[in-house]
């Protein structure tokens, strides 16, 4: 984007953080309430796809420079690492765990291990999608 | 307890292992074989846990066996997943002289084992809607590897191959919610107790048929088989072997789950159906082999003889052709496996498909003819090579249960092949000299030791049987009697 579109420059600039938070939020929401990894990924991708559209690729890739299928990689690790936590403690695989912990300013709060399943269901979601997207949308 | 999903995970941990550094060709190579040689020993160890205690049966996040998604290793799956295993390996070796530079980089390996983690789990899998899931990832894996490269006649029949198989995945959801309106639950096990306590045949015969047009398009069965000759003729040589080797079988395998555990109640209808296009699907692959004079195409209408055997020993439904079907799926997984290698090879040396162009092979490369005349035998079935006692079996389960013709026409076909495949040897080997590339000794050294190995390994399958026989009447007595599948996924007997 070659346009001096002032608008849409400063908008990003806000925007942006007000979307990746709110992914943030969804993703955490997940549990108990709509939400989860799958579209706290897809709106981060979609935050990510507005600097694309507002700033140019190589732009975007100096700001961020996240290689995305290691991205993917890391994310694949953490689903199966949560997946087999089951294996070392003798249950079956994919067995989940949960117990509530008195967290510092937090209070007290349950803790899953669900969440880092859906950690690495996020960073897929991100991966997989800027991947897509780059591949799809990188070349002219 | 979870041993049975040791042989899906470990592949996908070397699989994600092997994304971190895609362009590494040393880091590929070496973390490829330590993953599919961890694949392979661990589905070895599990075949053995099977043998001596008794099926393996996990279920996911300790959920109870009907509502959670059951993973079963029996003596069943676990020779298949073993068998799949062993085959990958020898094309990841293949492999790594045969795929180039550009293919490697792209995440060439970690595709391979991804698609192992798909058969693995599609051959493991105790629970209907899982096995979609796990088909979808095999077929994500082949739909990568059949376009990966890109060159003009892999994207035109990748397009076609996934347009096949995106329609039989929605048939295939489709036939799965039809079930699960009428039984009520997508647990294997379950099911089959529960379709004798319902008293309705004829809807869940339906659903029957609907569920074998799936797995008959996998199959390549006689009706849906059109999409497989260019499909798996674009992409490179290795990539073929490891479709020829396991994809039609995931397709057979799942035709001899649904139809002896879940569906067995109007025999007289389904298994009619399936020996009449087991028996045409013998006759297109009887036809397309001896028509074609491209050597791959030779090949792959030899799966099709194969995989209408299968379904023929299937429909059979007695124990001793099961015993049979079980032995020689295995046999047909390696010795498929081995030919496209054999092929690859041939065509590497002489630089074309086209069998009128070859002449003359055996004077200047004699290992790799006689390794390519056994093969041959063994795949023929002439004693005591491995296909005899596969087909030995089936043709005498046949005439056990008075199918006299169409065992008759198994022993026929099988004399189809050998001509098919003497032909090859004729032409290629015997004949005056054809064209001839130059090729640079190591390369073909290096190819030629994995296929040499993969057809002694074939050889020794046929004369060692006795160490495999006790695995397949396991899984033999298994088919047979359904209600110990569903006592041990439900009531935890071992």
């Amino acid at each position: 984007m070659n346009q001096n579109n002032v608008i849409l420059n400063t908008l990003t600039y806000v925007v942006f953080f007000m979307i990746f938070l709110f992914s943030i939020h969804i993703f955490l929401a997940g549990h108990f309430a709509p939400g989860g990894g799958f579209v706290g990924g897809l709106l981060m991708a979609s935050g990510l796809l507005l600097l694309y559209v507002t700033f140019d690729l190589e732009t975007v890739r100096k700001m961020l420079p996240i290689n995305y299928s290691i991205l993917v990689a890391i994310g694949l690790l953490f689903a199966l690492g949560t997946a087999s936590i089951g294996l070392v403690a003798g249950d079956a695989f994919f067995t989940h765990y949960f117990n509530h912990f008195q967290l510092p300013l937090l209070g007290d709060s349950e803790l899953h291990t669900a969440m880092l399943f859906d950690t690495g269901v996020y960073l897929v979601v991100v991966g997989v999608t800027m991947m897509i997207i780059e591949s799809i949308g990188g070349d002219q | 307890m979870n041993s049975a999903v040791f042989p899906i995970i470990v592949p996908l941990f070397f699989a994600i292992l092997l994304m971190f550094a895609p362009t590494q060709r040393v880091y590929q190579k070496i973390v490829a074989t330590i993953g599919i040689l961890s694949t392979l020993s661990m589905s070895v160890f599990v075949l053995q846990k099977v043998h001596t205690d008794g099926a393996q049966v996990v279920t996911f996040g300790s959920w109870q066996a009907p509502f959670g998604i059951t993973m079963v290793a029996d003596s069943i799956s676990t020779l298949f997943v073993t068998a799949a295993s062993l085959v990958t390996l020898f094309i990841i070796w293949y492999s790594f002289t045969a795929i180039d530079r550009e293919r490697e980089g792209n995440y060439y390996y970690a595709v391979v084992l991804l698609m192992l983690v798909g058969v693995n789990g599609a051959f493991t899998t105790g629970d209907l809607f899982n096995l979609f899931v796990f088909f979808e990832v095999f077929l994500m894996a082949s739909y990568l590897l059949s376009v990966l490269g890109g060159t003009k006649q892999q994207l035109k029949e990748s397009l076609k191959y996934m347009f096949i198989n995106v329609f039989a995945s929605a048939l295939f959801v489709i036939g799965v919610a039809m079930l699960y309106a009428v039984v009520g639950t997508l647990n294997m096990a379950d099911i089959s107790v529960r379709v004798t306590q319902l008293e309705q045949p004829a809807i869940v015969t339906a659903i029957s048929v609907v569920l074998f047009i799936v797995f008959a398009f996998k199959a390549a069965l006689f009706p849906f088989f059109f999409w497989l000759p260019s499909a798996y003729s674009a992409p490179p040589i290795p990539i073929m072997a490891l479709f020829g080797a396991l994809l039609t079988k995931v397709g057979v395998y799942s035709i001899l789950r649904t139809y002896t555990l879940l569906f067995p109640l109007d025999t007289t209808f389904t298994h009619t159906l399936l020996m009449i296009l087991g028996i045409a699907t013998m006759v297109v692959g009887c036809i397309g082999a001896l028509a074609s004079w491209n050597v791959v195409k030779i090949i792959i209408y030899n799966i099709f003889i194969a995989v209408g055997l299968l379904i023929y020993s299937i429909s059979l439904f007695n124990e001793e052709s099961f015993a049979g079907m079980l032995y020689y799926t295995v046999h047909d997984m390696l010795i498929k496996a081995a030919l496209f290698l054999l092929v690859g090879l041939l065509v590497y040396v002489t630089g074309t498909q086209q069998l009128r162009q070859m002449g003359g092979i055996l004077t200047r490369y004699p290992t790799f003819a006689w390794t390519f005349f056994i093969a041959i035998l063994c795949i023929a079935g002439i004693p005591p090579f491995s296909g005899f006692i596969g087909k030995m079996l089936i043709v005498k389960g046949g005439f056990a249960s008075g199918h006299i013709a169409g065992s008759i026409w198994v022993l026929f076909s099988s004399l189809i092949v050998l001509w098919s495949m003497i032909r090859i040897f004729i032409y290629a080997f015997w004949s005056k000299e054809g064209r001839f590339e130059t090729v640079p000794k190591p390369t073909y050294v290096k190819m030629l030791v994995p296929t040499v190995t993969l057809v002694a390994l074939c050889v020794a399958y046929g004369i060692f049987s006795s160490v495999v026989w006790p695995y397949v009447q396991d899984g033999a007595k298994l088919l047979m009697d359904p209600t110990l599948y569903s006592q041990f996924v439900l009531k935890g007997v071992k």
